[in-house]
């Protein structure tokens, strides 16, 4: 780019005709718009409508406002994807055997590992600006489609060989703040609208009401409590769902009565970390996506609420990922088995209905990594003999806990021995297995072909199991 | 006491580790007419099938004198849960549910009289003949105050406040401690409000009722709080307890501690403080 040149595009098409997009690229896109991003359909829409063949997808997750993807894949447009999780009709026409090429299922660390090592090409990145300025500065906190932090779309940014912003909050240079920095942004291309508000965020989160849901955070918290992590200058981190968040609480009061403030709570941030913060639990936030409109606000105004790209959160080959300095994880697990592998890729159907995210670099990564699920859910035992799809190895999982006991992975020998010495109600997963089995019986196998529809890579890019179709 | 709808097959599945220590599998209001038959096969397969471990079964029956309230009893009790709960419960009714449960105690030959009842005191009549409903079956081994329905059969206001159950709820607690029998308060209903449930609950304690019931799993925890012993008075409890051993190995029949005698009310009160406090985890058993 040189002086007086301009980043500014009239259209898309402009931008396709610069850029020189062809058939086989791999195009890339970040989903902190999540279930309202409107850029990866229109994207795809409008190179379909080019013509375009073989496009490899690269998003970090995929939602099911991405279900034009389904008719791209049947009529070859879109050939290969890869992402971090994958969920909706796409995930279930991936299990159909609708891709041409298996998919590639990530971890938030591993994908930025692959770009920035260049196991994951990416020809041209797309990136949703929820504000942009006239020469490529970026942030997500302003706009009508602000999702706060874009922790995801750094390494697309850094390292795609060409990277357009995408933005319907077009402001004049430059943007403050910057996020993503005009060094890397080639074009800069207008649209009416990026996503949609309500897809975006949640709104609120809520803390779960399910009383059993409520127990497990209970034992959870005992859990943390005993392990002795709880001190000052702890670490933590745990999912947006309702039980992760009721561990969140738990530990909350833990906290608060024995007086200890942590030194950072991590991960997708909600809107009750944030309180934890201003409660002045921890000293600060490490945020690679927003959650809810609580999440956005606190990272726009509060200098302790920090921005970290999915590079610095997860990426094993970096000088030193955040997660390596996290004591506490809650984890939850569509399947775990005796082995403590668990499986959040593949539902109790065999079928795709998510994938790591930060799962597994986050279990390989904190000192206590614990599994929050009910033993049975929706009739079906939680715990198998194998799973399904191993989507995090069983030697980075430290404890199940479930609303009828606790069993620690016995790997974890110094664990048991500090456990052992408290109230807590210890099994092993295989006394938890027959418990649950004897209320729900066994339930049946589920069969597959050989066909292969996905590949799930560990965070370092070893292949860690794959998916078949289902017959 | 947890109410659990027996139409539920989720909660009943989960009714044993929500903390509560009896659960009562509801056949009655929380079962809509068009569900009775099939919550009643649902609960007799709960009960089969399900470990309750520790925790108390009751089956909350209909009234016998709806179609639904004798086939309740008779498919209910052959699977032997612990106790029945019967709805506006009087003398005569009582006493039907006791013939019942001899028959069906014999046909199957489970031990006499193992399955006990529970009355539930809902109408005007059943409080003034509080006494006579306990007596009117050796299974009696509680009264349960149902405020709702008693408030309505009295055509008055229930409140929040409960000043209108003051009488009932006195009655309850004299009339089961002086036949022996557990008398648990009415449940709070407003499930959010955590403060109301915690006033409501100390108050049916200082009345001397000895239990309560719930609606809602969250309320357990605050409802053992209130009726959980302070560590003090555990602490008391076991002094009492440990001098009334000394003074036996003694052979003495009064003794003293911190220079005030204690005698067998004393000694009763230290007896039921500890089994609480066991029971509730508070210390080792």
């Amino acid at each position: 780019m040189n002086p007086g040149d301009q980043k500014i595009l009239g259209s898309l098409d402009e931008a396709f005709d610069r850029l020189g997009i062809s058939d086989g690229m791999t195009i890339s896109f970040h989903h902190h718009l999540r279930n309202g991003d409107y850029v990866l359909n229109m994207v795809v829409e409008a190179l379909a409508k080019r013509g375009i063949k073989d496009l490899i997808i690269a998003a970090s997750s995929i939602f099911p406002v991405h279900t034009p993807l389904v008719k791209h894949m049947q009529s070859g447009v879109v050939t290969g994807i890869v992402a971090n999780y994958i969920s909706g009709p796409v995930a279930e026409a991936i299990s159909r055997g609708e891709l041409k090429k298996p998919a590639i299922m990530q971890t938030h660390g591993g994908r930025a590992r692959a770009i920035e090592s260049g196991d994951l090409h990416i020809d041209v990145a797309f990136i949703a600006a929820p504000t942009a300025d006239t020469y490529g500065n970026i942030n997500g906190v302003y706009g009508k489609s602000a999702c706060g932090t874009l922790g995801y779309a750094v390494a697309d940014a850094e390292y795609a060989d060409k990277t357009v912003a995408i933005t319907d909050n077009l402001v004049s240079f430059p943007a403050c703040p910057i996020e993503i920095s005009q060094v890397f942004v080639d074009y800069v291309v207008q649209v009416d609208s990026v996503g949609d508000p309500k897809g975006i965020v949640s709104g609120t989160t809520k803390i779960t009401k399910d009383p059993v849901a409520l127990i497990i955070a209970k034992r959870a918290g005992e859990v943390i409590k005993a392990s002795g992590l709880v001190k000052n200058g702890m670490s933590f981190q745990t999912g947006a769902g309702g039980t992760s968040l009721a561990v969140a609480a738990e530990l909350k009061e833990i906290m608060k009565r024995d007086g200890v403030v942590g030194s950072f709570a991590s991960g997708g941030i909600t809107g009750y970390l944030v309180e934890m913060l201003e409660e002045g639990l921890f000293r600060t936030l490490l945020d690679v996506q927003c959650f809810d409109l609580v999440a956005i606000e606190s990272y726009r105004n509060n200098a302790r609420h920090q921005f970290m790209s999915a590079s610095m959160y997860g990426n094993p080959h970096t000088k030193g990922a955040v997660v390596n300095n996290l004591d506490i994880m809650i984890l939850g697990a569509t399947e775990i088995d005796t082995e403590y592998n668990v499986n959040v890729t593949t539902g109790s159907d065999g079928v795709i209905m998510g994938g790591s995210g930060g799962h597994s670099d986050t279990a390989a990564g904190s000192k206590l990594a614990i599994v929050v699920t009910q033993l049975l859910k929706a009739r079906l035992p939680i715990i198998k003999d194998k799973v399904m799809t191993i989507t995090t190895p069983g030697e980075s999982v430290d404890v199940l806990v479930t609303e009828r006991g606790i069993a620690v992975n016995p790997r974890r020998v110094d664990l048991i021995e500090i456990l052992s010495k408290t109230k807590l109600k210890l099994m092993t997963i295989e006394e938890l297995k027959t418990l649950a089995e004897n209320i729900s019986g066994l339930p049946k196998a589920i069969k597959t072909s050989e066909h292969i529809v996905a590949v799930v890579e560990y965070r370092d890019g070893s292949v860690i199991d794959v998916v078949r179709q289902c017959l | 006491m947890l109410f659990i709808p027996g139409s539920n097959p989720g909660m009943l599945q989960d009714a044993a580790i929500l903390g509560a220590d009896s659960i009562v599998l509801d056949l009655e209001d929380a079962v809509s007419l068009t569900e009775k038959d099939s919550a009643r096969i649902l609960v007799r397969e709960a009960i089969k099938t399900i470990d309750y471990a520790q925790v108390e079964v009751v089956v909350r029956v209909n009234p016998l004198d709806t179609e639904f309230g004798v086939q309740d009893v008779d498919m209910i009790a052959r699977v032997q849960p612990d106790t029945l709960l019967i709805p506006k419960a009087n003398v005569e009714e009582i006493k039907r549910v006791d013939l019942l449960l001899d028959r069906i105690e014999k046909e199957e030959g489970y031990a006499a009289g193992r399955i006990k009842i529970i009355a539930l005191i809902e109408t005007a009549l059943g409080l003034e003949t509080v006494a006579d409903v306990i007596k009117a079956s050796p299974r009696m081994v509680g009264v349960l105050l149902g405020g709702e329905d008693l408030t309505s059969d009295l055509g008055i206001k229930r409140t929040k406040e409960g000043d209108e159950i003051f009488y009932a709820r006195n009655k309850v607690a004299t009339v089961c401690r002086a036949l022996k029998v557990d008398a648990i308060d009415t449940p709070f209903t407003d499930t959010n409000d955590y403060e109301g449930l915690i006033k409501d609950t100390t108050k049916a304690k200082s009345l001397g009722l000895t239990g309560k019931s719930v609606i809602n799993p969250r309320q357990i925890e605050l409802i053992h709080a209130v009726f959980a012993p302070t560590e003090t008075e555990l602490k008391h409890a076991l002094r009492v307890l440990a001098a009334m051993e000394e003074a036996e190995k003694e052979g003495k029949g009064v003794f003293s501690l911190d220079g005030k005698m204690i005698d067998a009310p004393v000694i009763n009160r230290a007896k039921s403080i500890v089994e609480l406090g066991q029971r509730l985890g508070l210390m080792e058993r």
